[in-house]
């Protein structure tokens, strides 16, 4: 009987069944389910950790201990775990060893686009890349086994497409958890200077045997057809190949690296015109043209974004539209639906203070990246994880402190400890005069409520220790640490203009639960009414952008009861006292 | 019975779009057809415009529908009914919720909320393209809980699709945890009950 999964189900299904033991990840989407999909599963050591650098590093380590293991992360997560990623090719596994890296084409919910491909080619690792949840499986169960027959950590790369469709799956038999045993083994696992020589030159050679063997081990699917046109893909685009030009040959590569040369050479001279069909960077085209292979790839697709059925088409020939179902011309276009900070989120009554406050905002990764939009517009920076508090720091030393008591770091609880620590202990060690801002809303929000060393919870929902912020900010050398209630924006306001004009790193944590969580909802006696004859129509509520606050149509503020959380935001917004707590008593 | 389409399910983030694609993977895996349900993640989740695409047929390629290729649209809002319009096929059925949740570029005053979202849907309709508006949100409120408003929605579309209810009502009980199956159960059969009552009107 088959099951519909996830292709991020697929992932942890496909590890359960090659008898993994240890699996540590960082949450991230579009990879965020395996790792939640997988400690469903008892027998698996699951866990979330500070960051994806650790993750591996833990994966890295139950290897060698002898037992299989996983790490999955978002692409953006693989430039965090680079380091370890890099020099486990130098030690190899002793249990087989499995890096699941999500990339995000399109940015549904990612800061930049990279191709991880570039990953396994830089690191000299062997790459799968599925193109349905059944492959996800399959070849997660094929990378363990690769990874042991080659003594290599494998990659397996995913797409948002691919991580987030659901599609029917056949369970593969479940093997038994195995624990090789261990072995000190200096020469493999010491990786310095005289050690790691001898090591390389055995990379290079595995990977050369990689490439020989890929037309036995890679799960390519060869697929002839016309003579007149062939493709070379991968992954999802090789779906919409297949649906775009169901008469065409196709190679459709299983393992993306290395590349089975002889075979594409083969598959080349069996078809009059050879196009490369991969989403991003041209990684199977230029390794092509290298070996003399001629083809066409990026000169008919785009770079940039997610590629698509039509967007195959339309490359190769004139894409004919489907006729649409309404004529276009009659119907009126719809207003934009950004996403916005949720009803009750603690985040927004922060960034009014910061917007009043009118200072320079060094942001960072999560749900409150929002607050550089519209109604606040209060923040001037987003690069990466933990970045916020080493650019405040940087701007101040580029200005001779000039803006130091005008600058801000934002950063929220998970992201502090994923990459912030060491931020704010270099601010301290510098002798900066930063503020920086701990967003504490008790969890890790945008990637869908995945818990983290401050929220007392580990994967499973267990209790579990939880790091003490306001000590930790201390024994790093915080100046001062002062907690708020984000909700109260004036206070918040106060307390940052006080630190502002503090010496010394100020950390301000801004505590209150993530509106979406148990912890943060609202009770029915904090529903907000109006008290109409007080209001002025000033429109100060509306311009909070709470979904649950919307202008009626004489002016007037209308509060959704089904969304309102009862924060109070609002309430403390009103010059008037017109919005009054007690709405759930009042219906 | 009907064995390939392609149905964009159209909402806001939370309003229970992922939910009906994983009803509608459950009832292509009871008929032994292949299907590709397509979610979206993350930041677009908060307040944004969501879709979710199911795709099922004998064999399915891509998991994304283009425009002009749904042969169905669920809009659980009737902004998002006017937004996704351009991926309905010509020929092709649109069930629209009643139900407004105003984008914050209307709360702002940056932009109107269209009038006569069904209306103005039905004046622009092409060759044998239908457009259906039903009170789902009100439906489901009387089967006891407004989240099962997909569900309702699933019950309208099951009149159009000649696959047996029962093979529905299966998919609720496999996929939804067993305290919410009475009130789904409820619920798809309003919304079935109010499509048949639409289309003998």
């Amino acid at each position: 009987m088959k099951q519909i999964l996830l292709g991020n189900e697929a992932i942890a299904a496909g590890a359960h069944a090659a008898g993994v033991k240890v699996i540590s990840s960082y949450p991230g989407t579009p990879s965020t389910e395996i790792t939640e999909a997988a400690s469903q599963y008892e027998q698996i050591a699951c866990e979330w950790a500070p960051n994806e650098k650790v993750g591996l590093e833990v994966a890295v380590g139950a290897s060698l201990a002898g037992a299989r293991a996983m790490s999955c992360m978002k692409h953006v997560g693989l430039n965090v775990a680079a380091d370890p990623l890099f020099t486990s090719s130098y030690t190899g596994v002793n249990g087989g060893l499995v890096v699941v890296v999500a990339d995000d084409p399109g940015m549904h919910s990612s800061q930049n686009e990279q191709d991880s491909r570039h990953y396994a080619r830089a690191a000299k690792l062997p790459m799968f890349e599925p193109a349905d949840s059944q492959e996800c499986q399959d070849m997660t169960r094929a990378a363990f086994e690769l990874s042991e027959q080659f003594d290599t950590p494998v990659l397996v790369r995913l797409t948002t497409r691919i991580a987030h469709t659901r599609s029917p799956v056949e369970l593969s038999a479940v093997e038994p958890q195995v624990v090789r045993p261990y072995a000190k083994n200096i020469e493999k696992h010491v990786m310095m200077p005289a050690m790691a020589r001898k090591r390389h030159r055995l990379v290079e050679d595995r990977m050369s045997r990689l490439a020989e063997t890929s037309e036995s081990v890679g799960c390519h699917q060869i697929i002839h057809k016309s003579r007149s046109i062939g493709f070379v893909t991968s992954g999802v685009v090789s779906q919409y190949v297949r649906e775009a030009f169901p008469d065409a040959s196709v190679f459709k590569l299983g393992l993306v690296w290395p590349l089975p040369i002889d075979a594409l050479q083969r598959f080349a001279a069996d078809v009059d015109r050879l196009i490369i069909a991969e989403e991003l960077d041209p990684v199977i085209e230029t390794e092509l043209k290298a070996a003399g292979i001629a083809c066409e790839g990026k000169t008919l697709f785009t770079l940039c974004g997610e590629y698509s059925t039509a967007l195959i088409r339309s490359g190769l020939e004139t894409n004919k539209p489907t006729p649409p179902a309404f004529d276009a011309g009659q119907l009126t276009e719809a207003p934009a639906r950004p996403p916005v900070l949720c009803a009750g989120c603690p985040h927004r009554g922060l960034f009014m203070a910061l917007k009043r406050l009118k200072v320079i905002v060094t942001g960072d990764i999560g749900c409150y990246t929002l607050g550089a939009l519209n109604p606040t517009y209060a923040m001037d920076t987003c690069v990466c994880m933990g970045a916020s508090i080493g650019m405040a720091h940087g701007i101040a030393k580029a200005t001779n402190g000039q803006l130091t008591g005008k600058t801000v770091a934002v950063i929220g609880d998970s992201t502090f400890l994923h990459s912030g620590m060491t931020g704010l202990l270099n601010s301290v060690y510098n002798q900066s005069d930063s503020t920086i801002l701990i967003l504490d809303n008790s969890i890790t929000g945008m990637t869908g409520h995945q818990q983290n060393p401050s929220t007392g919870l580990n994967i499973r929902m267990q209790q579990a220790p939880s790091v003490d912020l306001e000590a930790l900010c201390r024994v790093l050398g915080a100046a001062s640490v002062r907690v708020v209630d984000p909700a109260d924006s004036k206070a918040s306001e106060k307390t940052i203009a006080e630190e502002l004009k503090q010496k010394g790193v100020s950390v301000i944590i801004a505590r209150r639960p993530c509106a979406l969580i148990p912890q943060g909802k609202g009770t029915r006696d904090q529903l907000v009414y109006l008290d109409q004859p007080l209001c002025t129509r000033c429109g100060a509520c509306i311009r909070l952008m709470c979904p649950a606050l919307t202008a009626g149509p004489d002016g007037y503020p209308v509060i959704d009861p089904d969304t309102c959380n009862g924060c109070g935001l609002c309430i403390r917004t009103c010059r008037f006292q017109a919005l009054k707590q007690g709405g759930g008593d009042c219906d | 019975m009907i064995k390939r389409f392609n149905l964009l399910l159209a909402g806001v983030g939370g309003q229970g779009t992922l939910v009906a694609g994983k009803l509608l993977s459950d009832v292509a895996l009871q008929l032994g057809l292949d299907t590709r349900v397509s979610e979206v993640h993350g930041m677009a989740q908060r307040g944004g415009s969501v879709t979710t695409a199911v795709r099922i047929a004998p064999q399915v390629h891509s998991p994304v529908i283009e425009p002009g290729e749904a042969d169905f649209i669920l809009s659980f809002e009737e902004l998002e009914a006017l937004r996704w319009a351009s991926h309905l096929k010509v020929g092709g059925v649109m069930i629209m919720n009643q139900n407004r949740v105003m984008p914050v570029t209307v709360s702002m005053g940056q932009a109107q909320y269209p009038e006569a979202v069904e209306q103005t849907l039905r004046q622009a309709e092409l060759g044998s393209t239908r457009v259906f508006s039903i009170d789902a949100t009100g439906l489901a409120q009387q089967a006891g809980s407004v989240k099962a408003v997909n569900v309702v929605m699933l019950g309208a579309l099951s009149q159009l699709l000649d696959i047996p209810e029962r093979v529905f009502l299966q998919a609720i009980e496999h996929v939804l945890p067993q305290k919410l199956h009475a009130i789904n159960i409820q619920a798809f059969e309003l919304g079935s009950g109010i499509m048949k009552a639409t289309q003998t009107d």
